[in-house]
């Protein structure tokens, strides 16, 4: 029997080797901090199983040229960090709107403008709500730890390709250089067939042209309902999150990647001592799982963690539509929330007049 | 009978949505004829810009790919690596080449990717009214530079195709004209070589051709050919640059 190894991986690297687990064809990138191990390892690695890896001379041209690599049928990825990703944007809009398949990273840091390098979540709302111009839409997926990150990155590649919408691994400094084992898989990716549209020369069929350009009146807003619809679907099938300990919870943190994993300290120090506390951690961003914020019991309250002063809070809002109550604690621009901030949060929330005990 | 012309197969028996007078409708059939006389329309990719070309797509008879404004050389740079059997080439404007694309211009020529580059320098911006472009010559009038093209505010004409040369990955750099019968050819012939080069895996090759614009130059389709002929060929000289 076929044993599968486990590894001590950075986050970056696992990224990378779930990318070319993937069966990634082609990566093209610029170095930024704290993703550099991430181009490192494809710059290393991506040719030995037959891909092509260009270091480009900007993000812009990195996106791009994932463009073109993703119409000539291949997968195709780029990582960077939020600077650089701000930079993609016009790029990642042509994408969707194409309908091309692709994977984009993001590691992000602190922001605004240069910011600083250190970890964030603070571009959550470009990722969530699509980023560039245009009625369009990014998987977004955030994992929460290296094997997570090795696993999700293949996800992100078999999403992508599913609906021939843009995927984007969402992660923050922490996550991009934590050493966790990681357990690779040793599945064969499996390739679609995108015969039907991709450029490879019309020997033999009719032209084709990819394009996200729609002159003719009503074409555009055809092609956007379409898009409309695969979104729809994607919106029933394929939202995902961990949940902890929501039965009978009295307040349900909500956190994801790095602040999920506090989250998760938080509670299981808080449960010893018996207080009521549970998880909601969104893995797929967009869609956000909605579902899991309708099951709360009548008293329980929310309390949003994040590495931004409130971005995700929105989705959490919009998901609650006002049935409950929901809080917000949040350090973005460096401030990473302690243990210890989140447990005083959640003690100034229990002994509130009118709160529990 | 003796046929003298055809349609070639690569382009399509459709009207173009140019003006009168324009280059763009020539250029793109010396480009099908090349790929006919050549006979790979059926592994050509063509990489489209945004300008009065965008639709380029619409008239040829062979996989194309559209590009954001300026990015068509990163979209063909990765095409070709991928399939590096396929020929691939971009055609661009000189605000797309030359200003917003600058940098991957430069780029990919110093890669020395193997490419063909159809660039069409009209010396402005056709596309969205006919505003001053990095190729515009000193003096002449511009919806953004209504007084002409002044060196103080707005430097000069750029040599994109001049300062190319200096760049060892590229291997073939020729500037032509669409202003008469004859340089009409010459454009054909080197558009041709430009392929050639990258059937013989020899690297960058980019073709700049003289296109008129009468609209935004103000001129009728004929004192347009003139002005190439009298005015901006002075300025960009035809002939083999690399
Ligand atoms: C990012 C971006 N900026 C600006 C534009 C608007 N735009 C479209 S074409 C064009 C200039 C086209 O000029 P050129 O490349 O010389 O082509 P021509 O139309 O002259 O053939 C501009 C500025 C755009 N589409 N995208
Ligand atoms: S505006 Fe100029 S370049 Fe554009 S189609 Fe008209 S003549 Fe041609
Ligand atoms: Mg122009």
């Amino acid at each position: 029997m076929m044993n599968n190894k486990k590894i001590l991986l950075s986050g970056n690297e696992a990224i990378a080797r779930g990318a070319i687990q993937a069966g990634c064809g082609f990566y093209a990138g610029y170095p930024i901090t704290p993703q550099n191990e991430l181009i490192g390892y494809m710059s290393n690695h991506l040719r030995d199983s037959g891909g092509v890896f260009i270091q480009a001379e900007s993000e812009l041209a990195a996106i791009n040229m994932v463009y073109g690599a993703a119409a000539s049928g291949a997968r195709a990825m780029t990582s960077s960090s939020s600077p650089g990703i701000s930079l993609m944007q016009e790029g990642i809009s042509y994408i969707a709107g194409s309908a091309l398949p692709a994977v984009i990273v993001n590691i992000m840091r602190g922001g605004p403008g240069l910011g600083n390098i250190a970890p964030a979540q603070s571009d959550y709302f470009q990722a969530t709500r699509g980023g560039g111009h245009g009625d369009y839409r990014l998987i977004v997926l955030a994992p929460d730890s290296v094997q997570e990150a090795y696993d999700l990155t293949r996800e992100a590649f078999y999403l992508s390709d599913k609906y021939r919408v843009p995927a984007m691994i969402l992660g923050d400094g922490v996550l991009g250089q934590m050493m966790e084992p990681v357990e690779l898989s040793v599945k064969k990716a499996k390739m679609g067939d995108k015969s039907g549209w991709c450029l490879s020369g019309c020997q033999g069929r009719q032209p084709h042209v990819v394009k996200s350009f729609f002159l003719r009146e009503g074409e555009l807003e055809k092609f956007n309902l379409k898009l409309q619809k695969v979104y729809r679907r994607i919106e029933e099938k394929e939202a995902r999150c961990e949940e902890m300990f929501l039965a009978g919870a009295e307040i349900i943190l909500v956190a994801y990647g790095t602040m999920a994993r506090i989250a998760k300290s938080v509670i299981m120090r808080l449960r010893n001592e018996g207080k009521k506390i549970g998880l909601i951690r969104p893995v797929s961003l967009w869609p956000f799982p909605r579902e899991a914020f309708r099951a709360a019991g009548r008293n329980t309250e929310y309390l949003v963690l994040e590495m931004s002063y409130g971005q995700m809070l929105e989705d959490v809002r919009l998901a609650v539509a006002g049935r409950r109550k929901i809080e917000f604690l949040g350090r973005s621009g460096g401030g990473i929330l302690s243990e210890g901030e989140i447990i005083d949060k959640i003690r100034s929330l229990i002994r509130k007049p009118g709160g529990r005990k | 009978m003796h046929k003298v012309f055809s349609v070639p197969d690569p382009l399509r028996k459709t009207p173009t949505h140019y003006c009168p007078g324009c280059g763009h409708g020539i250029a793109h059939r010396l480009v099908a004829e090349v790929i006919q006389d050549l006979g790979i329309r059926g592994k050509t990719i063509a990489v489209a810009p945004v300008g009065c070309a965008v639709v380029a797509y619409d008239y040829w008879k062979f996989d194309c790919s559209e590009a954001p404004h300026g990015r068509a050389l990163a979209v063909a740079t990765a095409i070709k690596r991928m399939q590096p059997e396929k020929i691939v080439f971009t055609y661009q404007g000189d605000g797309d080449l030359a200003a917003i694309g600058t940098n991957e211009t430069i780029h990919a020529a110093n890669r020395g990717e193997n490419l063909s580059v159809v660039f069409i320098n009209n010396a402005i911006y056709g596309m969205t009214g006919g505003q001053l472009a990095p190729t515009t010559l000193l003096g002449q009038k511009t919806s953004t530079s209504a007084a002409g093209r002044d060196k103080k505010l707005h430097g000069y004409p750029l040599k994109i195709s001049e300062m190319l040369a200096l760049l060892p990955g590229v291997c073939y750099l020729e500037r032509v004209s669409l202003h008469n019968p004859g340089e009409v050819l010459k454009a054909k012939s080197a558009i041709r070589r430009a392929f050639q080069n990258q059937l013989e895996g020899l690297g960058f090759s980019l073709v700049e051709v003289l296109s008129p614009c009468p609209t935004y130059w103000g001129l009728s389709p004929r004192e347009a050919l003139d002005w190439i002929r009298d005015v901006m060929q002075k300025e960009f000289p035809l002939g083999r640059i690399k």
